[in-house]
């Protein structure tokens, strides 16, 4: 393998046999910086107790050392690593439905498929026995028929435009009545869970809660990642999409799936957390100065973003524990703000 | 002066065309555009499409690179309907220029043209050595190797037209559609992008562009296609089949037609 790069400043080039890769140097960069940013506030998030641990002492834990692994291994790495696999899964879901709409609006948690898994994973709760695996497919199932519905209602202009995000937000609007009527008409102690859930919270996450999630994630992730070379392609447009050979409408098929997956991965078990999938893709996207929202660096700033927020949950009004989609609604609140007023302000 | 009776096509019938169609209809939703419209392709030649506006002659196009499909008839290249060619395969013979264009947000002019490799590339191999040169030959022969780096909202209309003519040339297709490529260009653009495709005829490629002005048409290509209401009302050489009457009949327009003074094609002066 060699990484020479092609001219002075020109992108990176990996070439192994038959197989080869273009990075952009920017791209490389800010992909390291991010991985380090993670690296460095998960281990502060590690540290973070009643008092904050030496992070010595928490690095010995996590190699099963010294008298704090069971706080480190078992209490505080699940939540962790759920922020940050959980905000790459919506950075990633956010990235796909940008590219796939063509507009920084087109982001799963303003069209309203949060607010559909939510209603999925609330009727699991009051109708269905409210078990993990149920959450999981009934949630997925309702960010898919929401989807689906949100498509339906702006097919004359096709997966384009602003149309269908002003769509979305309607229907978000409807979702949303739609929960709090579930969680008004539910038992007390099903609505007060529901509730709590409704911000969107990492609080009390386990190992157990979160496998199914992180497998599900896992394997989305893979699917996008085949898919990002085509995705990257259909960013010129439908018209030359299909002219240099991109399978459209399978493409579209399966980063909706994946899309809707990822995001329902993360509802069924933190519940709605907003903002992540809006911010993280552009942010990542000016990151990186790239060309179209790449999908590694929304990734990665997701997983920072949350981890940031989740943070911050637990820090600004200590002792008490904000659910984390707290943070994040109020951060959003003012980018999206921001993000309509430019998007109405444009020619 | 021209021919006043209509010729043969330009091309011997014995060379079959590798592009076609055949009886086909198309149509947007109910409205019907062509029905029964049938046309060869002249293997290595430069074939304009003329025509008034909503002729049908983009439609015509479209439905050569697979962005409408007949509602009846086909599309064939190399006797086998295009649709059923695996994309990337398809995409590797026939190339396509739409006539809007919209590159993401910071796209730099070389990045653009390296998509055009897509068809050529693979999940695990995105870059080889081949795309490079591809991209490099593709620049130079449109003439934005100095652009190289460049943002495409920082270039001219004509520059970041060129940088897309680079972009279908790095795909590498024998055959080039381009949809109204002129039009966004002033006058000097015009003719340079009209030379360019000459000499990529020259070089061998079959060239198909729906063109807007017919002198340019008549001095360019080697082929007219003229369309009227979904119809090919006549094709030929452009000296064999322009004449007053054609462009009366295509275009509504009464005119004369005269050698043009640099050329000798045929030259439509209106007489309105």
């Amino acid at each position: 393998m060699n990484a020479a790069p092609a001219r002075a400043a020109g992108p990176l080039v990996l070439r192994l046999g038959r197989c080869s890769a273009r990075f952009e140097r920017r791209t490389a960069v800010v992909t390291c910086a991010l991985l380090a940013a993670a690296a460095a506030l998960a281990l502060a998030a590690l540290c973070r107790g009643d008092s904050w641990d030496h992070p010595a002492d928490v690095l010995r834990a996590l190699a099963g050392r010294g008298d704090s692994v069971l706080v480190v291994r078992e209490w505080r790495l699940p939540r962790v690593t759920a922020a940050l696999v959980f905000g790459a899964a919506l950075g990633l879901a956010g990235a796909v439905f940008q590219n796939l709409t063509r507009n920084p609006l087109g982001s799963p948690d303003v069209i309203g498929l949060d607010a559909g898994s939510y209603t999925g994973a609330l009727i699991a709760l009051t109708v269905l026995a409210g078990t993990p695996a149920q959450l999981a497919t009934v949630s997925a199932t309702g960010g898919l028929l929401t989807a689906v519905v949100v498509y339906l209602l702006s097919l004359d202009a096709g997966f384009d435009g602003l149309r269908l995000v002003v769509i979305g937000i309607g229907v978000n609007a409807v979702l949303t009545a739609l929960n709090s009527w579930i969680v008004l008409r539910a038992d007390l102690d099903v609505a007060i869970a529901a509730t709590g859930w409704n911000a969107g919270s990492l609080n009390g996450v386990d190992w157990r809660d979160v496998k199914l999630s992180f497998l599900a994630i896992g394997g989305l992730a893979l699917l996008l990642a085949v898919l990002a070379h085509a995705t990257r392609q259909a960013a010129l447009g439908d018209e030359l999409a299909v002219t240099t050979g991109v399978r459209l409408r399978r493409l579209r098929l399966l980063s909706v799936l994946a899309g809707v997956g990822c995001t329902a991965a993360v509802t069924a078990v933190a519940g709605p957390v907003v903002f992540v999938a809006l911010a993280a893709p552009q942010i990542g996207r000016r990151l990186a100065g790239a060309s179209g929202v790449p999908l590694l660096p929304a990734a990665l700033t997701g997983g920072v973003l949350l981890l940031a927020a989740d943070l911050l949950a637990q820090t600004v009004l200590a002792p008490v524990v904000l659910p984390v989609g707290v943070v994040t609604t109020a951060l959003g609140g003012c980018y999206l703000l921001w993000l309509l007023y430019k998007e109405v302000a444009r020619p | 002066m021209t021919a006043s009776v209509p010729a043969p096509a330009s091309v011997p019938v014995s060379v079959p065309a590798r592009l076609s169609a055949r009886r086909i209809t198309l149509a947007y939703g109910e409205r019907t555009v062509s029905t029964g419209l049938s046309l060869d392709v002249p293997d290595g030649a430069f074939t304009a499409v003329v025509g008034a506006n909503a002729c049908g002659k983009s439609t015509l196009l479209r439905a050569f690179v697979r962005l409408l499909r007949p509602t009846a008839g086909t599309v064939s290249f190399d006797d086998r309907d295009v649709t059923r060619w695996r994309p990337k395969a398809i995409a590797r013979q026939v190339g396509f220029l739409p006539q809007t264009l919209t590159a993401p947000e910071n796209t730099r002019a070389r990045q653009l043209v390296a998509r055009g490799r897509y068809p050529h590339q693979s999940v695990l191999a995105t870059w080889s050595p081949e795309d490079e040169r591809a991209v490099d030959e593709a620049m130079a022969a449109a003439g934005v190797g100095d652009l190289a780096d460049r943002e495409l909202e920082s270039l001219s209309g004509g520059q970041r037209q060129r940088v897309w003519i680079a972009m279908v040339l790095a795909q590498e297709t024998p055959y080039l559609l381009l949809d109204e490529p002129t039009t966004f260009l002033d006058l000097a653009h015009q003719y340079q992008l009209l030379a360019l495709l000459a000499r990529l005829r020259d070089g061998g490629r079959t060239i198909i562009a729906v063109l807007h002005d017919l002198n340019q048409a008549c001095r360019y290509a080697d082929h007219l296609v003229a369309m009227r209401e979904g119809r090919v009302v006549a094709e030929g050489a452009p000296a064999d089949i322009i004449d007053a009457a054609l462009v009366r009949e295509v275009f509504d327009l009464p005119c004369v037609v005269v050698p043009d003074p640099v050329t000798g094609a045929p030259m439509v002066v209106p007489t309105p």
